[in-house]
C-alpha cells in the first residue's frame, strides 16, 4: 500500500495576491478554482507533479469556528505565527533571486546551516512562513 | 471589535510581523531597538510595548535570544572561539554576550562549546531549529516545570 500526500491547506487572507505568489512567483500551476458563498478555494501545484497539491482556502470557512477563535487565527496569520510550508528545490539561489525580486517579503537569505542544508525563508502574502531548502 | 478596528488590530500585528522578521533577517547586523523603530516608523517606547504584547518578548530580548540561538549553533559546530561567534551574531560586547548566554543556556558560551555533541543530527531542520532555540522559560527555577 502506498500512501501519498494529496492536498494540505494554506490559508490566504487576499485569494488574488495569494495567487500572484504561488502562480506567478513560484510557477506553480492553478488546478481548481472555486468559489463559493463569497470564498474562493485555490487548488495549486508544482508542474509535473500533478499527485501533491495545496489548497489555498479561507481560514475562516469552517462554521465550527467561534468568532473568538476566527480573530485569533487571523491574528496569528498577521502576525506570522500560523502556518508553515518547507519547499525544495534544485536551484535555491536562482529562485531566492526571483522571489527577492518581487515584493515578497525575505525572511532569511539562502544560508548554509550549521544542520547540513542550505535553505531561505520567504512570507507569503498572507504572512505564511515559506520556508525553501536546497536539494542535496 | 468592529471590523475598522479589527483591521487597524492586524495591520499593526503585520507591522510587528515585519520587525519580527528583520530581526532573524539581520540579527548580525548592529541592530538595535531604535533601528527596528525608525525603520518600523514607530518610536522606541510603543515598538517594545506591542512587540512584547504580540510576541510576549520585547524586541531587544527577541533579538538577543536569536543572537543566542546562532551562536548555540556555531559552538556546536566547534570551530570557533567564543570571542569569534560573540561577535559573528551580532553582539558588540563579550561580557553581554556571556551574561545573556548563561541565562537563557543556563551555562557560559566556554562550558556550552565544551558540552556540545551533534544532538540534532536526524531531526528535520525547521524542528531542530525550534528545539534548539534558547527559550525564556528556562529562566525559571527547574521545580516549576511539569
Amino acid at each position: 500500500m502506498e500512501i501519498k500526500i494529496h492536498a494540505s491547506f494554506l490559508p490566504h487572507t487576499d485569494p488574488e495576491e495569494s495567487l500572484e505568489f504561488y502562480r506567478d512567483i513560484l510557477g506553480f500551476e492553478v488546478r481548481t478554482d472555486v468559489g463559493y458563498g463569497g470564498m474562493r478555494w485555490i487548488t495549486v501545484g508544482p508542474v509535473g507533479q500533478p499527485d501533491t497539491s495545496i489548497v489555498l482556502a479561507p481560514p475562516d470557512a469552517d462554521p465550527g469556528l467561534t468568532e473568538e477563535e476566527r480573530r485569533t487565527i487571523a491574528e496569528m496569520m498577521a502576525k506570522g505565527t500560523y502556518a508553515t510550508l518547507v519547499l525544495q528545490t534544485d536551484d535555491l539561489d536562482t529562485l531566492f533571486e526571483r522571489l527577492q525580486a518581487t515584493d515578497a517579503e525575505v525572511i532569511q537569505e539562502p544560508v548554509d546551516q550549521p544542520y547540513g542544508i542550505r535553505d531561505c525563508a520567504f512570507r507569503d502574502p498572507a504572512g505564511n512562513h515559506i520556508r525553501i531548502n536546497q536539494a542535496s | 471589535m468592529s471590523s475598522a478596528t479589527e483591521a487597524q488590530r492586524l495591520g499593526d500585528l503585520a507591522r510587528l510581523r515585519r520587525v519580527k522578521d528583520r530581526i532573524v533577517r539581520e540579527y548580525a547586523q548592529p541592530l538595535d531597538v531604535d533601528a527596528l523603530a525608525r525603520g518600523a516608523h514607530m518610536s522606541s517606547g510603543h515598538l517594545s510595548r506591542e512587540f512584547k504584547r504580540a510576541y510576549g518578548e520585547s524586541p531587544y530580548g527577541y533579538l538577543m535570544t536569536r543572537r543566542i540561538e546562532r551562536a548555540m549553533m556555531l559552538l556546536r559546530r566547534g570551530d570557533q572561539s567564543v570571542t569569534d561567534v560573540c561577535f559573528a551574531v551580532g553582539c558588540q560586547s563579550l561580557g553581554t554576550f556571556s551574561t545573556r548566554f548563561t541565562e537563557l543556556v543556563g551555562m557560559p558560551p566556554s562550558v556550552y562549546k565544551e558540552r556540545a555533541g551533534d544532538a540534532t543530527i536526524g531531526i528535520p531542520s525547521c524542528v531542530a531549529k525550534q528545539v534548539t532555540r534558547p527559550i525564556r522559560n528556562r529562566e525559571a527555577s527547574p521545580t516549576s516545570s511539569t
